[in-house]
């Protein structure tokens, strides 16, 4: 076990070590210099090369590569040149609500994708498997924007069950946040529930034509038992790896969404760096996500031990 | 990994013994691939899709530029089916032109995703010690959502319709490549490559003439499923302003577009949404289809 975490360790390194050189290297790619862009029309060629040698780009490429790689050792991840902070700092006061919203979505997606999941195998070929397949692959097809705009339009605007935008007052109370989460995490919810039905249904049916689950049939055991007990524990492994996949894809779906709402999360953040060329930030939200969406997919390789004593590594 | 459970058909009499007309490859995909009513129907629904596409020039009851101040934010009727936007443009005729460039980029996106990574997976999967280092890059470029990697690509390269293309290829690559590698190591065992080898065939001619006809299958359902994405990515990022340039009118601009009116003018996000939702539900109904009327060795590979 040890070893494995070490060897999984070290592959995710070597990935991380890809994905900063991938971040590096789009910095890179754009067109003309980066100094004058961020600086806009307006700047005079000595603030650019100013710029240029704060930011390092008056030395060669591996040299900046190298000294890229030692900021990121330290948790450095430069300055924003909008916000007059660290990245680090913009990063973290902005992922509260992108973790709410990303843990709320996850939540409405599993709620959904798994019970219904579930019924589509125990159902297998019955109308209530057509009819949930069908939705599902109806889901998969919704851009989650345009859920969102509907949602406002209908449940927000035209109902008012729910705030049209927004976080709130900055002094809302928690129950207030979470009520301008609602119709966001419903958005980000609802295509990724797809998924996690489409896996839970096909783990549940793998499951189902084993020999055990024949044996506990034989027994007379209540088919429900059969499936949520003997059933369900087994098919839990993959189950889990997609919901652990789905938690990662949302905190990326999350950029699209907090857009619609108005949400000032990481999302947001993201967006306006993208619009306003604030490369740093750019950077800076790129590794972060990506390391987060690596951990995810480890942590989930590491939990099949729990979940099932046979895994060993 | 077993997917979807083979459909039963009750109509089609598979015991009717030797029919060699309908015996080509093609054919009997096509017989396959119609056994289920719902593929039958999306795959019409794409043709038809694909027909106004083409078609809108002509078809097109407006002139999806002009404008008519007067007859601006008009809701839907006999004269204009799905209303008029801020500009009294025919919404419409609009989204016919739209098709025309969503599936344009969506098209152009396969190409080039399959290309590349069609490419990429030969190398992995042949030559043993490109395997390692190549796979290395495709597992760090799927360590990005696809979202935010196209994001943080289109940030560099700035909005076009081109660059869009060309994001969202690289971003699908791995996509292909991995299924390609995957299947490219199961064929490069096969007698018939070693038999190619034996007699002395060069590698280039091994891997094109040989081992690639035998890959069709599982790029073909890849491709499918990455024009759904592409259609669907494509519209969130013009949605989010990092797209084709708003002054192009894809479905994805035209919802960006209507944010400010859509809450007395829902028509204008609701037609553009169907017509993403339809497109992009019936590549996924063909993929599944094309998925088990392809070989079922696949379903191990992909």
């Amino acid at each position: 076990m040890f070893v494995y975490i070490v060897r999984r360790l070290a592959g995710m390194m070597v990935v991380m070590l890809i994905v900063a050189a991938v971040v590096f290297v789009i910095a890179r790619v754009v067109p003309g210099d980066p100094a004058a862009v961020m600086l806009g029309s307006s700047a005079t060629p000595e603030d650019i090369a100013a710029l240029r040698s704060r930011l390092g780009l008056d030395q060669p490429l591996l040299a900046q590569f190298i000294l890229y790689l030692g900021q990121i050792a330290r948790f450095d991840l430069g300055d924003s040149i909008f916000l007059n902070r660290p990245v680090v700092q913009a990063l973290a006061e902005r992922s509260e609500l992108t973790g709410l919203l990303t843990l709320m979505s996850v939540g409405i997606a599993v709620l959904i994708g798994v019970p219904v999941g579930i019924l589509s195998a125990a159902k297998r070929g019955r109308w209530i498997d057509q009819t949930a397949l069908g939705i599902a692959m109806l889901a998969a097809s919704v851009p989650s924007f345009w859920i969102g705009l509907t949602l406002i339009k209908y449940l927000a605007v035209d109902l008012t069950w729910f705030p049209v935008a927004g976080y709130g007052a900055p002094d809302a109370s928690f129950g207030e946040r979470l009520r301008h989460l609602v119709l966001p995490a419903i958005a980000l919810g609802i295509p990724n529930s797809a998924l996690i039905l489409r896996f839970t249904r096909t783990s549940m049916l793998d499951v189902l034509g084993d020999d055990y689950v024949r044996t506990a049939r034989a027994k007379g055991l209540p088919p429900m038992v059969v499936v949520l007990k003997h059933a369900l524990r087994n098919a839990m492994i993959p189950i889990l790896t997609v919901i652990g996949l789905t938690a990662a894809v949302m905190i990326a779906g999350a950029i699209v969404t907090e857009t619609v709402f108005g949400l000032p999360g990481v999302g947001n953040l993201i967006v306006s760096a993208v619009l306003r060329r604030d490369y740093p930030v750019i950077q800076g939200a790129l590794l972060v996500v990506s390391a987060i969406y690596v951990l995810i997919n480890l942590s989930v390789d590491l939990l099949y031990a729990v979940v099932d004593p046979r895994v060993r590594y | 990994m077993a997917s979807l459970p083979a459909e039963q058909p009750s109509t089609v009499v598979q015991a009717a013994g030797p029919k060699p007309r309908s015996r080509s490859p093609f054919a009997l995909l096509m017989r396959r691939l119609f056994r289920r009513p719902l593929v039958v129907v999306a795959f019409v629904l794409l043709i038809a899709i694909l027909a106004v596409a083409v078609l809108a020039p002509w078809i097109a009851p407006f002139n999806p530029m002009k404008m008519d101040i007067l007859g601006r934010l008009k809701p839907p009727s006999a004269a204009h089916w799905f209303g008029t936007d801020e500009f009294g443009r025919d919404v419409l005729s609009r989204i016919m032109l739209g098709a025309q460039l969503s599936l344009l980029v969506g098209l152009l996106v396969v190409v080039v995703a399959t290309v590349l990574g069609t490419l990429m997976g030969l190398a992995a999967g042949y030559v043993r010690r490109l395997d390692g280092p190549l796979m290395r890059v495709t597992d760090a470029l799927m360590a990005f959502p696809d979202i935010l990697l196209a994001i943080a690509f289109m940030a560099a390269l700035g909005p076009s319709l081109y660059n869009v293309v060309l994001a969202l290829g690289i971003v699908y690559t791995p996509r292909v490549a991995r299924v390609v590698r995957a299947a490219a190591l199961v064929v490069r065992e096969m007698p018939y490559v070693e038999a190619a080898t034996a007699l002395g065939a060069t590698s280039p001619r091994i891997v094109f003439l040989h081992i690639l006809p035998n890959l069709v299958s599982p790029i073909l359902v890849q491709a499918t499923f990455i024009f759904a994405y592409a259609i669907l990515t494509e519209a969130a990022l013009s949605f989010l302003g990092v797209g084709v340039p708003p002054t192009t009118p894809t479905w994805g601009n035209m919802i960006a577009g209507a944010q400010q009116y859509f809450q007395q003018a829902d028509w204008l996000i609701l037609f553009p949404g169907f017509a993403i939702v339809l497109t992009v539900l019936s590549l996924q109904i063909v993929g599944d289809g094309l998925r088990d009327a392809l070989d079922p060795r696949l379903q191990k590979v992909t």
